[in-house]
């Protein structure tokens, strides 16, 4: 952030300083908001755009699927003398390759199948036969779920901060330091049984949400980016757990592998549906954390504060509310939630601490948090999706041998739908350019692949300028922050680059044209009469 | 050109923004489109530009049907518009504001200097004293206006929309924006002003067409009674005079001691600052936009950080207190931006009616929320303020501006206050509400609460106070009696003490600003 002591615009915006958003510069300031606003539309992004991105994504990655498969490109060969072979071939390579992603993410049919045969012959009927065939056939929900646990979790905590107009990317910094204490707790400490686990997920709690709060901190006191320092943070403790692994308080007696000891037993979350199963009670955990999101966005002031404060700091600020202990207490609570998806993930699935603990779900929460347009329901329903897409994904690799990027792409694309619903409803004909109040583009946007994101995130900030005028011309006033926004976004992977678009709307501050002495000063009324 | 709109209509979805609209502009005249905010004004002249395409209806120049698909075809065809928010880059340059959407050159090449040559001679020839060489966003508001209509000229229009100009301007840009008009109509261009401003009208339209709720109600003349104008435009009869009782003032409730207040390069913004406000009494500060009103205000609510002095509300010192605690202590504020200062956009009406109070009883209990008392009160709220909506819990960014601004004097009048501070209290709203606002104003008075009411609209000031504080240069000028002689009050505005303003009235001075308050003198 370039110095926030320079501008510190008088007129037009005083007491800034204790300000979530650049301090002082207006231009940046409007940044942030139009950030926010970014954040808050993506919140509210339609549900059947959302649906169309789906069926947009699974259209395209059945073509991805035909130009993979062997049979299709065969018969493509032949294409002129027997068109029905390829018509054919490309039907089987596709229904085959979704019925093995449902099979791996829903129900294992042919697996249920096999076990009822089985008892068959042995004699079993009725509930002897359906019972085993059913708890066979739904494993795969099950490992499904069990993916998914942690992925609400971290949603949920960045939903808080999507809807409070912070753009969180620390999502893995926050679950390893989560997973890391509870880990640590977990096998380091002898405690009793119940007593065990919940002081693990207590310090979970704890180190995600000083961590987030780390961020929150940064922002409100030295009007320090989140974006920025959320993915330095991520950077920090993804190393910092590495070096952890490395000594004897976190390896134990096995020094050669960089892997903690197990968890103790008193410390782990009890599984759910019995030893065949890895479902475990953090999905208890996931549900609650859904209805934690709801209670404090709409029930509590805590949530009518962030929210406040998440659209329009300035009347938030004039309201009474403090803006800055406002951002704290987001980066907390985010934080807080996404550290007790880390104990969770640790203290159910993963048993042990592992360098790779925090794997992908901390930018997979991101897009789960956006796709589920940070509402609890949403959520629920984005993070099953997700996870079903992954174990799915999985098993139509080792059935059908369809490449598990191909997973990822068609992840990917329904993020990439969702950003642009002008695209989608260009593709379906739906029209309707011009409405009364036309409201802003909604633009949305996330990314599943890690190192995109954070470009993705100032690329959102970027897509509301160019955006703005083209469809709001009329009414958009020419704000200072299109002229940052307008910026074209970093290449990919470059962490530094995101600073460009999000704080380069930093217009020098007219601050001297602010002298009380000018009778037509710049503080220019923004009265609308809409 | 004349311009001849026939039978223009818009429809979204169920709602009818233009009902069979007929418009004629002769070529050379002053047409002003007067109406309510949400009377359809914007949306005619933005089928006229191209943006909306009409539900039925025709556009005639010259008595040539014509289609316009785009602002691009429009602007082709000699219409220019001036939007009320402004279509500027504020960090280019006027020339290159200029010419952008229109680049002079060749082969990619910029030609800069025919721009820049462009400017200078519509500069000149208007007296718009402009350089094109200045930075948009340094330059103060009126002189943005003035490149946006440089902006049309310079593309040939014949006809000038200006959209709500004088909305953002002070009455003294007011004033030469007027004259521009004139002179450019002198010229040949047909200008349609849209505003809801009747004073306005008064001094500069040849003919006046008056729009409500989407349809034509009438047509005008310039020398038509404003009653009578406000009337047809609201759709009722509409007192413009506010009569209300003298002030019964009781004892001083706030004291203000050298309050000042310094930003970070030094300049002084507020300069030691002493006010008494009595109990029952409305104290009107007077003058020209950024004499340190904003500051004053903003020091009053704990919003300026550094703010040095003594304030006293009840005895108890406000300097150093947090908004908060300000807040709770009774005092009611409507910031002078509403957009900007006082509403989040996203919120519901009903959210945004309790922004302040949203922490304390009967809205929560500690961290819960009651979304039914919440409820309650914003629906008590939207029926005695007459706020139009949909719903109280449609977001309150869907509101007309008007609404807008009943929303937050709402908020600030609706509970006990020890202290009611309202800056340009209605700014952007039209006449029937202004009517209503001033009414709840007076009546806080009434019930005893001091009273503070900042706005650069001088009919408002002497319309509403008991006394008047001029402030010029973040200092209070003078404090004078409501009935102060109007000129003096201009020269005060202008740096005048009050006695130096009375003699050069006595002896015969004049302000601007009150050559065009005598030309429709609401007061």
């Amino acid at each position: 952030m370039s110095a926030p002591t320079e501008g510190q615009a008088p007129a037009v915006a005083p007491g800034t300083a204790t300000q979530p958003g650049d301090p002082g510069t207006p231009g940046a300031e409007a940044a942030e908001r139009s950030a926010g606003s970014v954040l808050q539309s993506i919140a509210r992004s339609n549900v059947l755009v959302v649906v169309l991105a789906f069926v947009f994504a699974f259209v395209v990655g059945s073509v991805l699927i035909l130009v993979s498969d062997v049979d299709v490109r065969a018969a493509a060969g032949y294409f002129l003398s027997r068109p029905g072979d390829l018509i054919g071939a490309s039907w089987t390579a596709i229904t085959e390759a979704y019925a093995a992603m449902f099979r791996g993410a829903v129900f294992d049919l042919p697996g249920a199948r096999k076990v009822a045969d089985d008892i068959a012959e042995r004699g079993g009927s009725g509930l002897y036969l359906l019972g085993p065939a059913f708890l066979r056939g739904i494993k795969p929900l099950l490992e499904t779920l069990t993916v998914a646990t942690p992925l609400i979790i971290a949603s949920v905590g960045m939903a808080v901060s999507f809807r409070s107009g912070l753009f969180n990317i620390g999502g893995t910094g926050q679950l390893i330091v989560g997973a890391t204490a509870a880990g640590y707790v977990g096998f380091a400490i002898d405690l009793p049984v119940v007593i065990h686990l919940l002081v693990c997920i207590l310090a979970a709690i704890v180190a995600g949400g000083l961590y987030g709060g780390i961020a929150g901190f940064l922002k409100a006191r030295f009007g320090a980016s989140e974006v920025i320092t959320t993915i330095m943070l991520n950077w920090i403790a993804t190393y910092a757990l590495a070096f952890a692994l490395t000594t004897s308080a976190f390896t134990g007696a096995n020094k050669a592998q960089p892997t903690s000891p197990a968890i103790a037993g008193t410390a782990r979350l009890p599984l759910l549906a019995g030893d065949q199963y890895r479902l475990h009670l953090g999905l208890v955990i996931a549900l609650l954390a859904v209805v934690f999101l709801w209670w404090l966005m709409s029930r509590s002031t805590l949530g009518f504060r962030f929210r406040a404060v998440g659209s329009n700091p300035r009347a938030a600020e004039v309201a009474g509310i403090d803006v800055g202990r406002s951002a704290i207490g987001v980066m907390v609570v985010a934080g807080a939630l996404v550290g007790l998806a880390g104990g969770v993930h640790v203290l159910g699935t993963e048993q042990r601490l592992t360098g790779s603990i925090a794997g992908s779900i901390g930018f997979d929460a991101i897009t789960v948090a956006l796709l589920g347009r940070s509402g609890p329901v949403g959520i629920l329903l984005a993070g099953v999706l997700f996870a079903g897409l992954s174990t799915g994904g999985r098993f139509m690799e080792s059935a059908q041998g369809v490449p598990i990027d191909l997973v990822q792409v068609i992840q990917a694309l329904v993020v990439l739908f969702i950003a642009a619903p002008p695209l989608v409803r260009f593709l379906v004909g739906l029209g309707g350019v011009d409405r009364p109040r036309a409201p802003r583009r909604r633009t949305a946007t996330g990314a599943h692949a890690a190192p995109v994101l954070a470009a993705d995130a100032a690329a959102v900030a970027a897509a509301e300028g160019p955006a703005a005028p083209r469809e709001g011309a009329h009414r958009a006033p020419v704000e200072p922050a299109a002229d940052g926004g307008a910026q074209p976004p970093g290449p990919p992977g470059d962490p530094a680059e995101p600073v460009g678009p999000v704080d380069s709307a930093d217009p020098a501050d007219p601050a001297g044209t602010h002298s009380t002495v000018d009778p037509c000063g710049p503080d220019a009324p923004k009265g609308e009469n809409a | 050109m004349k311009l001849e709109l026939r039978g223009i209509t818009k429809v979204f979805g169920t709602f009818v923004a233009n009902d069979a609209i007929d418009l004629v502009v002769e070529p050379g005249e002053i047409h002003s489109l007067l109406g309510e905010n949400g009377a359809g004004k914007s949306t005619l002249m933005n089928v006229l530009y191209g943006l909306y395409r009409p539900d039925g209806g025709e556009i005639l120049l010259d008595d040539e049907p014509v289609r316009f698909s785009g602002p691009g075809d429009a602007m082709r065809a000699g219409i220019g518009m001036v939007h009320q928010h402004f279509m500027l880059v504020p960090p280019f340059t006027v020339a290159e504001n200029v010419m952008l959407g229109n680049e002079p050159g060749t082969f990619g090449f910029l030609d800069l200097a025919s721009a820049r040559r462009t400017v200078r001679e519509l500069s000149a020839r208007f007296g718009f004293d402009i350089d094109p060489d200045a930075v948009v966003e340094d330059l103060p508001v009126g002189a943005q206006q003035r490149v946006e209509i440089i902006k049309a000229l310079s593309r040939q229009a014949k006809v000038l929309v200006l959209d709500e100009p004088t909305a953002v301007l002070t009455p003294h840009e007011t004033d030469e924006l007027m004259g521009i008009m004139r002179q450019l109509r002198d010229e040949g261009t047909s200008i349609v002003f849209i505003t809801h401003k009747l004073r306005e009208v008064k001094a500069v339209a040849d003919r006046i067409t008056v729009i409500r709720r989407g349809r034509i109600v009438g047509t005008a003349d310039p020398s038509a009674d404003q009653t009578e104008l406000a009337s047809l435009m609201v759709g009722r009869s509409v007192a413009l005079d506010l009569d209300k009782a003298p002030a019964a003032p009781g004892e001083v409730a706030l004291e203000v001691r050298g309050l000042g207040v310094t930003d970070a390069d030094g300049v002084v913004l507020l300069d030691d600052v002493d006010l008494d406000v009595h109990r029952g009494e409305v104290l009107g500060v007077a003058g020209v936009q950024g004499n340190g009103q904003t500051e004053l205000t903003e020091a009053l609510l704990g919003l300026q950080k550094g703010a040095r002095g003594s304030i006293r509300l009840d005895g108890a010192e406000l300097v150093g207190r947090s908004t908060r605690q300000i807040l709770d202590a009774g005092v009611g504020f409507v910031p002078e931006d509403r957009t900007h200062d006082a509403l989040v956009p996203d919120f519901s009406v009903a959210e945004n009616l309790v922004l302040d109070q949203h922490h304390r009883a009967p809205y929560a209990t500690g961290v819960l929320l009651h979304p039914e008392a919440v409820r309650r009160r914003a629906t008590a709220e939207v029926e005695e303020f007459d706020v139009r909506t949909g719903s109280i819990d449609d977001a309150v960014s869907t509101l007309s501006g008007g609404n807008q601004q009943k929303v937050v004097m709402a908020r600030a009048l609706g509970r006990d206050l020890s202290l009611f501070i309202a800056s340009q209290p209605t700014r952007g709203v039209d006449v029937g509400s202004i009517e209503f606002l001033h009414r709840r104003i007076v009546a806080e008075r009434d019930k005893g609460t001091p009273v503070i009411i900042v706005s650069t609209e001088l009919d408002e000031v002497i319309q509403l106070s008991d006394r008047i504080a001029v402030m010029y240069r973040g200092g209070i000028l003078g404090i004078v009696p409501a009935d102060e002689d109007r000129d003096v009050l201009g020269l005060m505005m202008a740096g005048y003490t009050a006695e130096a303003a009375r003699e050069a009235v006595a002896a015969g001075a004049r302000t601007s600003d009150t050559t065009l308050a005598d030309e429709g003198d609401i007061v």
